[in-house]
């Protein structure tokens, strides 16, 4: 029995009829084609799935979709400006080699984009932590902390995401 | 179209990459993210047991489910089992007593996790949901899962073909003279080795979509690999009996891979028949993380024997070693090569060991297969020669430094072939250690590292309740595998040729797209080869893409394994490039009414020699070739070359890694403070991408150390089968990484670049060993089999000090 929800997706005004067992990352991958946030295991621990919800950010394997009705989820693919300007977490990861596969980095430039919105100035530690709940295998995490730490130094306080464009797009 | 100011030498440069973009917006495209019109799903259904015989398999209900397409049982499949390619022994004659899975399990399963049925649906829901209807009818048998125990009298038996579990004995180097030496030797010190059994975990599970057109009837296969023209001869010409030039194969982003994406899967044939079964649809499987675990190959398993001998002063004489390499229930692709070619070739390091012996029988036992993982048989080698070294020293009370370099191979002796290596073999072809000079990175390593105030840091922790410790490891590895003339003659690896292919055409416009035959899983190909074109052609790196990974439209080419892309893969660009410049140096003279000889190459300008304001840029060479208006007699339109190469040797990274550790002498716990690097890759490429391999590796040879282990129960269930109970590295765990170098050459490719891929992995388990087994020596405790988890350094410290654990 689908269950009908309506969320705000980067900006966007989304609905869909879902089943309640969907989780929110398999409605943001599968119906909203939004395939930058991925999934990397079945037990919640790689956060590759990150995406703020309501400016928090979420393993969206974890949540269903249904919970997401009514909320505000930012995705990576919502990170870029509107005039496609990337994030200074995006552009920092790119100066930095913070990335090599690629696979993991959508949900950790998601937590680090948490970190960062709570603590502007984090030490190198406070990064480490902040990251433990999303694995990387390619990068032994050092490039990440350096990209974070350079994102941190280059970001305009209070600069999150970009604000939302209102429209509705149906899934 | 000339050019005014000349492109910037991006050859060495730290690049940023050119692959980055799409990854940091979301935008790239991996195997799940591949929507097809008309694709459905398939998913397998997998043995609960690690050992049974199937009696009956009834699919009657679960064909009845919601969305059902077909279920599939082996039996319906007249595929081959998969391929073995490289038998231990090569082709010296060596019985390898070969057991490969087939596509889907018929009689019985060998692991927890072996395949057994497939159900394809509309969605992957209904597929998932289809196969606990399933029924099969088990008869369970014993199992074993530990090499050692599988070859006791009385052990449960896999194969009616491998007696004892044993899968091959194989042997090299002297034994006559090694067991003399170590008979003869001042000191001799023996010690058990565990090299347990690890989980690679690329972040990106494998997958695969096949998709048969009923048209044309051919297949395309997309599939997250590391070698996608391997993969269709393998599944070609092994597997399905489909002809090869019937057959594409595509590898997507790929999102890591370590070794585990080299190999022919029992998936990648299931979804070309299941695609044909319906009827053409396009058929699509990825593994959970829990399938992964169960279904992807897994690394190292290593139980060694090592005596080593030598004099009170220091030097080493004899090397003897007896390894059980634990290789699964049924052999993956290239299992038996691993422990043999790859690990027991190079397992006197960068030490000068006049006799060196080692057996290794490979092992059958009730656990997922083993193959090659980031290293493959070289960290394996590592670990036992340095734990050997440090071992040793500490019999006869020598500095761990000062034995390391009284035993280096001097870097007068070069090329070395070392007893037990690849110059061994028989059949005239020989692999030699070409280049080294192992000194300068120790210097280095130990400065950075403080050595000389180690006493005194250890006095510091002692104070604060922690043991320090320091652990060295220097390291050789061969990799830039491998010369296809050695391998045809010795049959040790693939049982296939091992050069690497590009074409590079320059089009009408000047831009240039270069194909190349190896597969990146994130080493930033894109970006290297690029440079390297850049630096050969003088056309800006922005003017070139590198396209690669797609049976169709690139040269045929080995993949991406062993660290060989930089030294085998941009060697064939860099030959193909001089095929462009041979050309278009011909072509320059006849637009200039020169003789060839006369044109000199500065970058992208063709200068007459003398008088330099005569000249052809390479686009408007291009331009006018490409068209074709005005060829001298015999020369073809087009700037379009392909190229070959065949390496003439492999090639010889080596460093020192220092690992400084504290270990909790009430709790256990081990923490790594410090790490330090300083590597000799040869030249780089890009040092940017060099640092970030070498990170990487690091951190997963760190990971075997103190944290990862696959754990399986007595009866074979995969006890630590999912990412909760397999513990990765996490951020918090690490430290920033201390990177340094030397640079040496290498003499067998034009940049002198060696190869990085995997001596972060090859050379870090070791120093970490070493360092936790330095932490703990003033409790007297010899030798702690890793992984350094807080409740096995506890355990060891309660019973060193007599306290029941």
């Amino acid at each position: 029995m689908a269950e009908h929800i309506a969320l705000v997706v980067n900006g966007q005004r989304r609905e869909g009829d879902v089943e309640p067992r969907r989780m929110l990352v398999q409605f943001l991958r599968e119906d909203l084609e939004l395939t930058g946030t991925h999934i990397g295991c079945d037990t919640s621990q790689c956060g590759a799935c990150t995406v703020h919800v309501d400016g928090q950010a979420v393993k969206s394997c974890t949540m269903l979709a249904v919970q997401a009705d009514g909320a505000t989820v930012t995705t990576i693919e919502g990170m870029q400006a509107a005039d496609g300007a990337l994030h200074p977490l995006q552009q920092a990861f790119w100066e930095k080699h913070g990335l090599q596969c690629g696979f993991c980095t959508p949900g950790m430039i998601m937590a680090a984009a948490d970190l960062l919105a709570r603590n502007a100035n984090p030490t190198d530690d406070e990064i480490r932590h902040a990251i433990e709940g999303n694995i990387c295998r390619c990068t032994g995490y050092h490039n990440i902390v350096a990209a974070i730490r350079e994102a941190a130094r280059t970001m305009p306080a209070g600069a999150t995401a970009p604000p939302p464009t209102p429209a509705t797009v149906n899934a | 179209m000339a050019i005014d100011t000349p492109a910037p030498d991006v050859l060495g440069a730290p690049v940023k990459r050119v692959e980055d973009p799409k990854f940091i917006t979301g935008k790239g495209r991996y195997l799940d993210d591949i929507k097809l019109t008309g694709m459905v799903h398939l998913a397998i259904l997998r043995s609960p047991y690690a050992h049974a015989n199937i009696r009956s398999i009834d699919t009657s209900t679960a064909k009845s489910k919601p969305g059902v397409l077909a279920v599939i049982v082996g039996a319906d499949i007249p595929y081959n089992p998969l391929p073995m390619a490289w038998p231990a022994g090569g082709s010296a004659g060596i019985q390898n007593n070969v057991s490969t899975p087939r596509v889907l399990a018929t009689d019985s399963v060998k692991w927890t996790g072996e395949g057994v049925a497939a159900v394809v649906a509309e969605t992957p829901e209904q597929a998932v949901d289809a196969l606990e209807a399933i029924e099969v009818d088990w008869e369970p048998l014993p199992a074993v899962v530990d090499a050692e125990a599988a070859m006791k009298p009385g052990a449960p038996q896999l194969h009616d073909n491998a007696p004892n579990n044993e899968v091959f004995t194989w042997t090299v180097g002297d034994k006559d003279g090694t067991d003399k030496a170590i008979a003869d030797a001042e000191v001799v010190v023996k010690q058990r080795l565990v090299n347990h059994r690890l989980i690679p975990n690329p972040m990106e599970v494998r997958g695969d979509i096949g998709w048969y057109n009923p048209g044309t009837d051919e297949y395309t296969v997309w599939m997250s690999s590391q070698t996608p023209h391997i993969q269709r001869l393998l599944l070609t010409a092994f597997v399905t009996g489909i002809p090869e030039h019937k057959v594409r194969c595509i590898s997507p982003d790929v999102g890591g891979a370590f070794g585990t994406k080299i190999f022919c899967y029992a998936d990648m044939a299931l979804v070309m028949f299941a695609s044909k079964l319906i009827g053409g649809r396009p058929v699509k499987w990825v593994e959970t993380r829990r399938e992964n675990y169960q279904s992807t190959i897994h690394g190292r398993d290593h139980i060694t024997y090592v005596e080593i001998g030598g004099k009170r002063d220091g030097e080493i004489t004899g090397l003897r070693v007896k390894t059980y390499a634990n290789l699964g229930g049924r052999l993956s692709t290239i299992g038996p090569g691993v422990p043999t070619t790859l690990y027991a070739r190079v397992l006197s390091g960068c030490y000068k060991i006049p006799n060196v012996f080692a057996e290794v029988t490979g092992v059958y036992t009730n656990t997922t297969f083993v193959d090659a993982y980031r290293g493959a048989g070289r960290p394996e080698a590592t670990y036992v020669i340095e734990r050997a070294m440090d071992l040793f020293a500490n019999e006869i009370g020598m500095d761990k430094a000062a034995i390391r370099r009284k035993n280096f191979i001097p870097p007068d002796q070069f090329p070395y072939e070392n007893p037990s290596g690849l110059g061994t073999a028989s059949g005239g072809a020989k692999i030699y250690i070409d280049s080294g000079n192992y000194e300068p990175a120790l210097n280095k390593a130990l400065i950075a590292a403080g050595y000389d105030d180690l006493a005194k840091a250890k006095a510091e922790a002692k104070g604060r309740g922690k043991l320090l410790g320091m652990g060295l490891s220097t390291y050789i590895e061969v990799c830039g595998v491998a010369p296809s003339k050695w391998i045809g003659a010795v049959g040790e690896g693939w049982g296939a040729a091992m050069w690497e292919s590009a074409n590079i055409r320059v089009h009408l416009t000047g831009k240039v797209i270069a194909t190349v035959g190896t597969q990146p899983q994130g080493q930033g190909h894109e970006t290297t080869y690029a440079q390297v074109l850049s630096h050969e052609l003088g056309i800006p790196m922005d003017d070139i893409i590198v396209q690669h990974s797609d049976t169709l439209g690139t040269p045929f080419g080995y993949g991406s394994y062993g660290s060989r892309s930089g030294s085998v893969g941009s060697t064939a660009a860099i030959k193909a490039a001089e095929k462009v410049k041979e050309k278009a140096r011909r072509y320059a003279a006849h637009m200039l009414e020169a003789s060839p000889d006369d044109i000199e190459i500065v970058g992208a300008e063709y200068r007459v020699k003398g008088t330099p304001e005569k000249k052809k840029t390479l686009q408007e060479i291009a331009f006018a070739l490409d068209l074709g208006f005005s060829l001298p007699d015999g020369m073809e339109p087009y700037l379009d070359e392909t190229a070959y190469h065949d390496t003439p040797n492999c090639t010889w990274p080596f460093g020192t890694h220092i690992a400084i550790v504290e270990v909790d002498e009430e709790t256990g716990e081990t923490e790594l403070k410090r790490y330090i690097a300083v590597d000799d890759v040869g030249k780089k490429i890009n040092p940017m991408i060099v640092d970030g391999q070498l990170h990487g590796g690091i951190a997963q040879g760190v990971g075997q150390a103190l944290w990862e282990r696959a754990v399986y129960s007595d009866d074979g269930q995969l006890l630590s089968g999912s990412m909760m109970d397999y513990a990765l590295p996490r951020a918090a765990w690490l430290p920033s990484f201390e990177l340094d170098e030397t640079v040496t050459p290498s003499p067998v490719n034009p940049i002198g670049v060696k190869g990085v891929g995997e001596a972060g992995a090859i050379a870090s388990t070791a120093a970490v060993a070493n360092a936790v087994n330095d932490a703990l020596a003033p409790l007297g405790i010899g030798h702690l089999d890793m992984p350094y988890t807080s409740q096995t350094v506890w355990r060891a410290i309660q019973s060193a000090k007599g306290v029941q654990a």
